[in-house]
């Protein structure tokens, strides 16, 4: 094993695969001179060159359509978004053309391409620069979302999504690129669509996924201080999502809380408790209860962030609310 | 003006030294001077509050650009609109915005122009007709057309500036709007803050055709280069493009080459530019030019100068004080403003 940032485990997914294959290359804003707005791609231009590392302008509808084009003529496109609100620009392009092409196409045309980039809040950025898209992507057939949490799962997940034949939104986040964490030495990948039990309890069930999860963890720890023993489920993709392994869970603790940083209606919580009271009727001693961003947009100031955004706080009451405990 | 991409080079005005007759008045050399000492120490100040993390969020200083905030703003009535980007602490300054309402809303605090909710990047001044700070690069394009729309709509013949920067020009919404503001003869204004940097990309790392004005071209739309370090210049290219909006001749491109002397953000290496390069246009500063207008045509004592001077300082540390002493916005502003319907069902839980 050994230590890096998550920028680097996402770094050498991309290299590992760039060397493997030369139809892969990376687009997007200031990855190549500049290095990466955020370092992810530092290095990658003096290695591959520019005809792999390409800098883009901003034109987010133009640069994303071209590489779903170039997808689709034997090309296998990493898109780098600065960060995912701007690539709703692009939405188009992915959800109206990559999401689509196969099945349009009769099978004959797919688009084996990767989109990736900052997801979510990083601070005090405001209402425009600070959306979490997990259930946004998820919700559209074609694609595959995947939401890492920690660096060996974002290398191991990157490197299966650019194997995969399928379009990946693959969500990172600003506020994780500096998180460092152990990753195998040699070449592995981490199939999409498994989930990862990261902490084994028995009482409640935390489902969560992307960097949200982390405060999932702190209140766990918390919780453990007074005897209560958290399940945390990392899903690691929402688009499959790994219903078996959340089931299984909720069959030995009853009870289950989802943590995500989106919004609530129509979200990846939503769904979790909609599939559980159909499929786990009969294991829950508790309503499911979740916490969310508030259902408003970010705001700047930053006492109405706290206020707004999921934290240990309330992640550790709703545990208790399942438990009927104050 | 330097040149019309289309047609005819346009005769520049040359000035040789300043003290000859002037063709903008006393009065608008000490209001440029005025305020664009205003908008640079404001900036100056928010950088260093920033560094000293005063406050969060993302900061783009717009310093060296400032004249043309200024020569805009003495170009156009006070009912015209204005719309910009996320570097948008100038133009409410330009405009009249107590700044101690922009120091605040830098804060977070319930008192800035935004009630704290916006920062930064989303300044906003209805009572100055300033429709924003907006943080989607190129966003406000097409939005400030539609602002020109409206006023066309109920048939006044105000004028609406939209500045964006020489990025944002690469952005798809430019082309569509730029058809139907031509089409429907929008009283628009386009200003293009071209400082020749997106963050750390050059306009010639993203177009083979350097000249920006040449983007209205296929749009027949008439479009100038304009010098942005000169307020004169500036004054010039607006006051012109605003008498063909108001008559009904639709909208004009002004390509507005300025110059940014800080880095992009305020976490920005600036690797892609010179030291030599920031030097150079450091020394056509319009501040320090205005300055020295005032003083070879006499225009005021260096009593009369340092008083502009302290007023200037006086008021960022009174914004200060003001922000430092404004509260934060209460806890249950998160729901507030975002519906006008009253009693709006949020989902609310733990
Ligand atoms: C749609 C979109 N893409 C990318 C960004 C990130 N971004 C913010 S500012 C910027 C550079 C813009 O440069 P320019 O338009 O020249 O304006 P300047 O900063 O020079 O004033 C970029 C890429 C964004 N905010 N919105
Ligand atoms: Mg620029």
């Amino acid at each position: 094993m050994k230590t890096v940032q998550f920028r680097e485990a996402l770094r050498e997914a991309m290299s590992e695969e760039m060397r493997r294959d030369e139809n892969v290359f990376l687009m997007g804003e200031e990855v190549a001179e500049y290095n990466g707005a955020y370092k992810v791609s530092q290095g990658m231009l003096d290695e591959f060159g520019d005809k792999r590392v390409i800098d883009t302008p901003i034109a987010e509808l133009g640069f994303t359509g071209i590489a779903v084009g170039a997808s689709m003529n034997g090309l296998r496109p990493i898109v780098e978004f600065m960060t995912w609100n701007f690539a709703i620009l692009a939405a188009d392009q992915i959800i109206n053309s990559a999401a689509k092409m196969l099945q349009m196409s009769g099978g004959q045309y797919h688009c084996p391409i990767v989109f990736r980039g900052g997801n979510g809040q990083a601070g005090q950025l405001a209402a425009t620069h600070s959306q979490a898209f997990e259930s946004f992507y998820a919700h559209v057939p074609g694609l595959k979302v995947v939401t890492p949490s920690n660096p060996a799962d974002a290398k191991g997940l990157l490197k299966s999504a650019i194997r995969d034949e399928d379009p990946i939104v693959f969500l990172e986040s600003e506020k994780m690129y500096g998180d460092k964490g152990e990753i195998p030495e040699g070449e592995y990948l981490i199939p999409i669509g498994l989930a990862d039990v990261k902490r084994k309890g028995k009482d409640v069930t935390i489902v969560s996924f992307g960097k949200i999860i982390k405060e999932a963890h702190k209140a766990a720890d918390e919780l453990k201080k007074e005897g209560i023993e958290c399940e945390v489920i990392d899903l690691r993709t929402v688009r499959p999502i790994d219903y078996g392994t959340v089931v299984e869970s909720i069959k030995k603790t009853n009870r289950c809380v989802v943590v995500e940083e989106s919004w609530p209606l129509a979200s990846i919580s939503s769904e979790i408790a909609y599939h559980l009271q159909r499929y786990a009727f009969d294991y829950l001693d508790a309503p499911v209860m979740r916490v969310t961003q508030s259902d408003t947009p970010f705001p700047f100031s930053p006492t109405l962030m706290e206020e707004g955004l999921p934290n240990v706080n309330r992640i550790i009451k709703a545990v208790k609310a399942t438990m009927y405990k104050n | 003006m330097a040149a019309k991409s289309s047609g005819k080079p346009k005769k520049t005005t040359k000035k040789e030294s300043s003290s000859k007759k002037q063709k903008f008045s006393k009065e608008t050399y000490i209001k440029w001077y005025k305020d664009m000492l205003l908008m640079r120490k404001f900036e100056e100040k928010a950088g260093q509050l920033y560094i000293q993390q005063k406050f969060g969020g993302f900061c783009h200083l717009y310093i060296g650009q400032e004249a043309v905030v200024a020569g805009t703003v003495s170009a156009t009535k006070p009912t015209d609109f204005h719309m910009t980007a996320y570097r948008d602490h100038a133009h409410p300054i330009g405009l009249g915005t107590d700044v101690r309402k922009l120091m605040a809303e830098l804060y977070g605090r319930e008192t800035g122009v935004s009630k704290g909710k916006g920062g930064s990047m989303h300044f906003f001044d209805k009572e100055k007709n300033f429709l924003g700070g907006h943080g989607i690069v190129g966003a406000q394009i097409p939005m400030g057309a539609g602002v020109a729309f409206a006023e066309k709509y109920k048939g006044t013949d105000n004028v609406t500036m939209v500045s964006f920067g020489d990025g944002a020009a690469r952005q798809g919404a430019l082309h569509e709007t730029f058809n139907m503001a031509m089409l429907w003869k929008l009283p628009v204004i386009f200003i293009v803050e071209n400082n020749n940097y997106a963050m750390g990309t050059s306009v010639e790392r993203t177009t083979n055709v350097m000249d920006l004005s040449k983007l209205g071209s296929s749009y027949e739309m008439p479009s100038f280069v304009v010098n942005g370090m000169s307020p004169e210049e500036v004054h010039e290219a607006v006051a012109m493009a605003a008498e063909r909006a108001r008559k009904g001749e639709g909208p004009t491109l002004l390509d507005i080459k300025t110059y940014r002397y800080k880095g992009h953000s305020m976490s920005d290496p600036q690797k892609y530019r010179t030291k030599d390069e920031v030097k150079e246009y450091q020394s056509k500063d319009p501040i320090e030019h205005c300055l020295k207008v005032i003083k070879d045509n006499s225009y005021l004592t260096e009593e009369e100068i340092k008083e502009i001077q302290d007023w200037v300082a006086n008021e960022i540390k009174e914004a200060i004080e003001f922000a430092e002493n404004s509260d934060y916005p209460s806890k249950d502003e998160l729901y507030k403003d975002v519906y006008k319907t009253e009693d709006y069902p949020f989902i609310i839980e733990y």
